[in-house]
């Protein structure tokens, strides 16, 4: 008796014309899913650039000891929602300032005292990078003796906030809606492909085959199309890429792929969709027979 | 063997295809069901192998109650069953030894018994020779043959026939005919439903003649009259 593998490669060596579209069709839902999952991952990539440079600033008094301001620093490092506190001197912002406010150089080496306080520059941990929780720690550091004046850029910390909302949500419905497309396109053809057997179909149970002995090659067919479509649409993914990245090299440089986990996911994905799409035309099917 | 009381059928689109249908098939029978299209002929072959369930009524195969079988049960009263169609039903790509190990395989015999046993069976209806051919090549007595063939694979009990020579010549039919006949000579309950009342004629079997979903002849009853044990 032939296993279920071997029945389920004979199908692909029988019809390879319908097999093949069925797995081009599997691919190409995957690949439009993956390309829009492609295009999320370096919109996030990219927003975590930005987001990296959320950060609260607080200005010093004048003529605060530096005992105090070390303890201060270390007060405030402990705050949960904060990475890292550094200390830059009114000498250090004044050389920084000469370097980046060049058309000021004039102006700033005619100065006799410094006009720009020290500060604190306090980097916040990557999840607490939005505007509540840099409102949070400026109004904290705000409450320091030493402290004169705290910046966190609200309105571009909260347009941030805003746009990630946003891309996250329009993510997720672009997604779900290609995902429910590639599931009707998938089921369509395995119904065909089903239907092309009926009669096979129907001589098994004449003979006497259990449902479960028609299901298996079925079920098999299904997962070996899932995947091989979803390694179709990970090949044409990374085409795609490679092609945006030789075509426009000043975006594409900075492009990446997907990680392994996310190329796994694609292939479970694949097979999982091909599987139940399996699954519902043939149950459907059989109690049709 | 095969046992039918007080059955009706009738099927969802309304259609009363069986009424009150009584008869009893023993052991070794030879039975022909005949009877207009549409008389109920095929109703009553595919409430034996449970493609449908009665309305009401009992039917009983091979001790299996055909109205309570669940769809895992179905498959266990198949196997007891070989069944041959007016249209054949061979599968076209698998050649015609194929087509008799498939039966063979999607009920699970050992795979190194298959050949023998398809050899033996095509050599019994005459095929031994074509074994590597596809169906396409052969006419319509010989694929005919080769469904007999498939149905015999398992060496079932009770063999069925819906309508076997309906596509075929005088010739062919006369063969596929003495087919059935060696089925039953090996001791095979054989069930042939057909319209072609030159090849009943003449024989020594049983024939229950159906006209409207009902039983409207019984040759058995008409020599040994009414079976006092057979439900009224």
């Amino acid at each position: 008796m032939p296993s279920p593998l071997e029945e389920a490669l004979r199908t692909f060596r029988r019809t390879p014309l319908l097999s093949g579209l069925s797995v081009a069709s599997i691919g190409f839902s995957l690949f439009t899913i993956g390309l829009f999952g492609m295009v999320a991952i370096n919109f996030r990539q990219a927003l975590r650039t930005v987001a990296e440079r959320v950060e609260v600033v607080a200005f010093v008094l004048r003529g605060t000891p530096t005992e105090t301001l070390l303890a201060g620093s270390r007060d405030i490092e402990a705050f949960p929602e904060v990475e890292e506190v550094r200390y830059v001197s009114a000498e250090e912002a004044l050389t920084r300032a000469r370097g980046e406010l060049v058309e000021f150089r004039e102006a700033f080496r005619d100065l006799e005292t410094n006009p720009l306080p020290a500060s604190l520059e306090i980097r916040l941990k990557p999840e607490y990078r939005n505007a509540g929780s840099a409102q949070a720690v400026a109004e904290r550091v705000r409450g320091f003796a030493f402290v004169d004046d705290v910046r966190y850029g609200r309105d571009w910390v909260e347009r941030l906030d805003r746009l990630r909302n946003l891309a996250g949500l329009v993510g997720l419905v672009i997604g779900l809606a290609f995902a429910a497309v590639a599931m009707v396109i998938i089921g369509v053809t395995i119904r065909i492909i089903v239907l092309q057997r009926a009669t096979e179909i129907a001589i098994m149970r004449l003979v006497g085959a259990t449902n479960r002995y028609i299901r298996g090659p079925f079920l098999l067919e299904g997962i070996i199309k899932g995947a091989a479509g979803g390694l179709l649409a990970i090949g044409m993914c990374w085409l795609t890429l490679i092609v945006f990245q030789r075509t426009s090299t000043e975006v594409g440089a900075g492009l990446v792929f997907f990680g392994a986990g996310e190329a796994l996911l694609i292939l479970v994905f694949g097979i999982a969709i091909g599987l139940l799409g399996t699954l519902l035309s043939v149950g459907r099917h059989l109690r049709d027979v | 063997m095969i046992r039918f009381a007080n059955v009706s059928k009738t099927y969802p689109n309304g259609v009363s295809a069986l009424r009150d249908v009584s008869f009893q098939v023993a052991k070794g029978e030879f039975v022909f069901l005949t009877g207009h299209s549409g008389a109920g002929k095929s109703s009553i072959l595919s409430l034996i192998f449970a493609e449908q369930k009665p309305s009401s009524g009992e039917v009983k195969v091979s001790g299996f109650p055909v109205g309570q079988l669940t769809s895992h049960q179905v498959p266990r009263l198949r196997r007891k069953l070989g069944i041959v169609f007016q249209d054949f039903r061979l599968l076209p790509y698998r050649t015609v030894e194929e087509n008799v190990a498939f039966a063979l395989e999607v009920t699970g015999a050992r795979r190194e018994l298959i050949p023998a046993r398809v050899m033996r069976v095509l050599t019994r209806v005459g095929l031994a020779g074509k074994a590597k051919v596809h169906p396409r090549e052969l006419s319509g007595g010989e694929q005919q043959r080769v469904a007999i063939a498939r149905a015999l694979a398992n060496d079932p009990p009770i063999f069925l026939a819906d309508e076997p020579t309906g596509n075929l010549d005088e010739r062919a039919s006369r063969g596929i005919f003495q087919l059935l006949q060696e089925i039953n000579a090996g001791g095979a309950v054989v069930v042939m439903a057909t319209h072609n009342l030159a090849l009943v004629r003449d024989t020594p079997y049983r024939i229950l003649e159906l006209k409207s979903g009902e039983i409207v002849y019984d040759s058995a009853r008409e020599r040994r009259g009414p079976d006092p044990q057979e439900p009224a």
